[in-house]
């Protein structure tokens, strides 16, 4: 029975509970709803809630799980010969899996009835051309052991799926019924469904946390795998970058610094760009703006944060790059050779930033109490002085703070950099000349076709640890100072 | 009771918010070297109207202020007159403590600073010293200049606040509820050193405690909805009022 079916069958089993449950809870108070402990549509809930969540945990479990069982199974079955040829065991099951797959789709097409898909043998007939026939290539002929392999991982599969829809059915059933059977009106159906409530809200949160993790133990056994076949000191201290193209040679230099010194470069004139226009733009808003200019130009401002950074890309590559050359090209000063420099690409990411340290200042500008305005003006400060002496003081761990996650953006991102500031690995004093940063290599090693097990490959694991680490480091300690400041006013 | 020149006089003021007439037809002449208290129930315009006197209610963009206001005869709303110089003039301590997040000694020179007022840092050392003195503070700080000012407790906080307008010699010193966020004993303390500064300053204070205005000051003026019901020497308001709403708000029937 297909997945889906066993789905809309476990919904309908719960929209009836819910009917049920409502009715029986109902009945048993006399029909008056004033004697029931809960609101019927608790009662509902209820029944609805057990039908549901035991059947989609078994269900979800179990397809976690059945794969694992049914490779052990067919693994143990396949001769050892098979194996130990120069192959691996992991190249042996996908050669099984694709000849399954295969069997399936030649029977869904009816190029073969479901009989000869598990009676096939290598003998009788072609595998590998009748499979083609329908659409699945394979690489070489199917040997007998994997043909029986795959035969064996259909059948173990088709069984594994009735058993598991059996028993998923059965149990939503008997949640229903269960949950049925205790309708009455002196059940606290309300406690319950709130408690289900609680459990699904907890479960929502720990599954962010879990993927968070999940993506951090993937970087990191990928990274100290690339770590095996590249010296750490030679990845951390190396100024030159320059990875074989083959995939396959062992001649390449993969040294961070050359790629840290562009991102710190491009982040860094980012952040000359968007630090004063933001911060200016803030204090503008904040304090001088009238309630309408206000209502008109924040939005604008923020509109800046909505546009994708593909977008910005593309300005820069188009428009500020042909300008940059324009004006410090070979026809001026000629300290620029092309459009794509880190100038490029750091002016754009700027006014990229602007947004998020304007609106986060802007917040904290307005966070400061009144009464130091007050405070400052009757002494007779003008206001650009009580910006200056007492406003900004009095702001600046925020300000530190918006400006430092605004900081960890930058050093993140990736196309205004891919399209703006080339991909040349360089250690230059120029910011006129192309370099490149961490994340528009990352891109560029994991898209070409090297064999993923290679230190080319893998290096990118190692560029996004180093990356994740920078700034997670520097988001802890902005929201270290963001709540240090917070507790000064509340 | 001797009798002083006349320090603030205003005539016919008029204060709108918006749409709100929050002060109608005030005129009342302000005694120097006197502290002259303003007394009423909340809403009543007696803290707009000390706003009025150092042009505090410009800051705020819904207000107006119509009428004539003079500080020894000059007309303060005149457009020649630059806001900012004024409030030098005009000292204003607030209905909670607001020292600046900086320390003690940084929040008493910041008048002086931005004023020009020192000649070299020993001669800033002196104001400090002295303004610190005059807001009865020197002895508890001392030791602490350079600790932030928000670390005292309310009472040195709010008398800190007094010695920071001290310290820009202003002539005239307005003080809105200044002890309304004060326990007891703060409030002694500041009630005190408002008697001291009456020696050198012409002192306004807005109060809703009758008995601090009946300590404290030497005329007083009864606001009610916006209007000046009544005005003259304290001891006259608080035992032989002229106006019947006066009596009932000292004697607790309105208010």
């Amino acid at each position: 029975m297909p997945f889906t079916w066993l789905v809309l069958i476990i919904l309908t089993i719960a929209a009836f509970g819910y009917v049920m449950g409502r009715k029986r809870a109902l009945q048993s108070a006399g029909g008056d709803r004033r004697n029931l402990h809960s609101l019927p549509v608790y009662y509902g809930a209820n029944v609805a809630i057990w039908a549901i969540v035991p059947a989609a945990a078994v269900l979800v479990v179990w397809m976690l799980a059945q794969p694992f069982f049914v490779n052990s199974r067919v693994l143990a079955t396949l001769p050892d010969t098979l194996v130990s040829e120069g192959n691996s065991i992991g190249l042996v099951m996908s050669d099984v899996r694709r000849v399954a797959d295969g069997l399936d789709v030649a029977v869904q097409q009816g190029a073969m009835s479901r009989a000869e898909a598990t009676s096939i043998s290598t003998e009788t007939s072609d595998v590998r051309e009748r499979l083609g026939e329908v659409g699945v290539a394979l690489g070489s002929a199917v040997s007998p052991e994997v043909l029986s392999g795959a035969q064996r991982y259909r059948t173990l599969n088709a069984t594994g799926s009735v058993i598991m829809t059996v028993i998923v059915l059965l149990i939503a059933f008997g949640g229903a019924g269960y949950a049925y059977s205790r309708s009455n009106a002196d059940f606290r159906a309300r406690n319950t469904v709130e408690r289900g409530i609680l459990a699904l809200l907890i479960a929502a949160a720990s599954m962010a946390i879990l993927t968070t993790i999940g993506i951090l133990f993937a970087l990191l056994f990928n990274t100290i795998e690339f770590f095996k076949l590249y010296p750490a000191a030679d990845f951390f201290f190396g100024t030159k970058w320059a990875p074989s193209f083959s995939g396959r040679g062992g001649a390449s230099d993969l040294g961070v610094l050359s790629l840290l010194w562009g991102t710190f470069y491009i982040s860094f004139i980012a952040l000359l760009v968007a630090v004063p226009i933001g911060l200016f733009s803030a204090i503008y808003l904040s304090e001088y703006a009238g309630p309408r200019v206000r209502s008109i130009a924040k939005p604008l401002i923020e509109i800046l944060a909505g546009i994708p950074t593909i977008v910005y890309g593309l300005f820069a590559l188009l428009t500020v790059g042909p300008l940059l050359v324009s004006m410090f090209g070979k026809d001026t000063v000629g300290w620029m050779q092309g459009g794509t420099a880190v100038m490029t690409a750091g002016l754009v990411m700027g006014i990229m930033l602007i947004p998020f340290v304007s609106s986060l200042s802007d917040d904290i500008i307005n966070a400061v109490p009144q009464a130091m305005r007050d405070g400052s003006y009757g002494l007779g400060a003008t206001k650009s002085e009580t910006i200056r002496q007492v406003i900004l003081p009095a702001a600046l761990p925020g300000i530190v703070g918006a400006i430092l996650l605004a900081a960890s953006r930058a050093i993140g991102e990736t196309m205004i950099v891919v399209l703006g500031a080339g991909a040349a690995a360089r250690l230059s004093m120029n910011p006129f000349d192309a370099m490149t940063t961490i994340t528009a290599k990352i891109v560029s090693q994991l898209t070409g076709d090297a064999d993923f097990a290679s230190p080319e490959a893998l290096v990118a694991f190692a560029l996004g640890m180093t990356l994740f680490v920078l700034t997670l480091g520097l988001n802890v300690f902005a929201l270290y100072i963001v709540r240090k400041y917070r507790e000064q006013y509340d | 009771m001797d009798t002083n020149d006349v320090k603030i006089s205003t005539k016919d003021v008029q204060v709108y918010y918006g749409d709100n007439h929050a002060i109608k037809d005030v005129s009342v002449e302000i005694e120097d070297k006197t502290v002259t208290a303003f007394i009423g129930p909340s809403g009543c315009g007696k803290s707009t109207f000390l706003r009025c006197i150092n042009r505090m209610n410009d800051t705020i963009d819904v207000c107006r202020v119509k009428g004539d206001i003079r500080i020894d005869s000059e007309d303060i709303y005149d457009p020649k007159v630059d806001p900012v110089q004024l409030r030098a003039k005009v000292g204003m301590v607030f209905q909670k403590p607001n020292p600046f997040p900086k320390s003690i000694y940084d929040n008493v020179a910041y008048g002086p600073r931005i004023h020009g007022l020192a000649k070299n840092k020993a001669d800033l050392d002196d104001i400090v010293e002295n303004a610190l003195r005059r807001g009865a503070i020197w002895d508890e700080v001392k030791d602490r200049l350079q600790a932030p000012g928000t670390g005292l407790s309310g009472g040195q906080q709010q008398r800190l606040c007094i010695a920071r307008a001290v310290a820009t010699e202003p002539e005239v010193l307005l003080m809105d509820e200044p002890c309304s966020a004060l326990d007891p004993i703060a409030t002694a303390q500041v009630e005190e050193l408002i008697d001291e500064l009456r020696k050198n300053y012409s002192v306004v204070i807005v109060t809703h405690s009758m008995q601090q205005a009946a300590r404290v000051s030497q005329k007083t003026a009864f606001f009610h909805l916006g209007n000046l019901v009544e005005y003259g020497e304290t001891s006259t308001i608080f035992t032989n009022p002229v106006d019947p709403r006066t009596e009932s708000y000292i004697t607790g029937r309105i208010g």
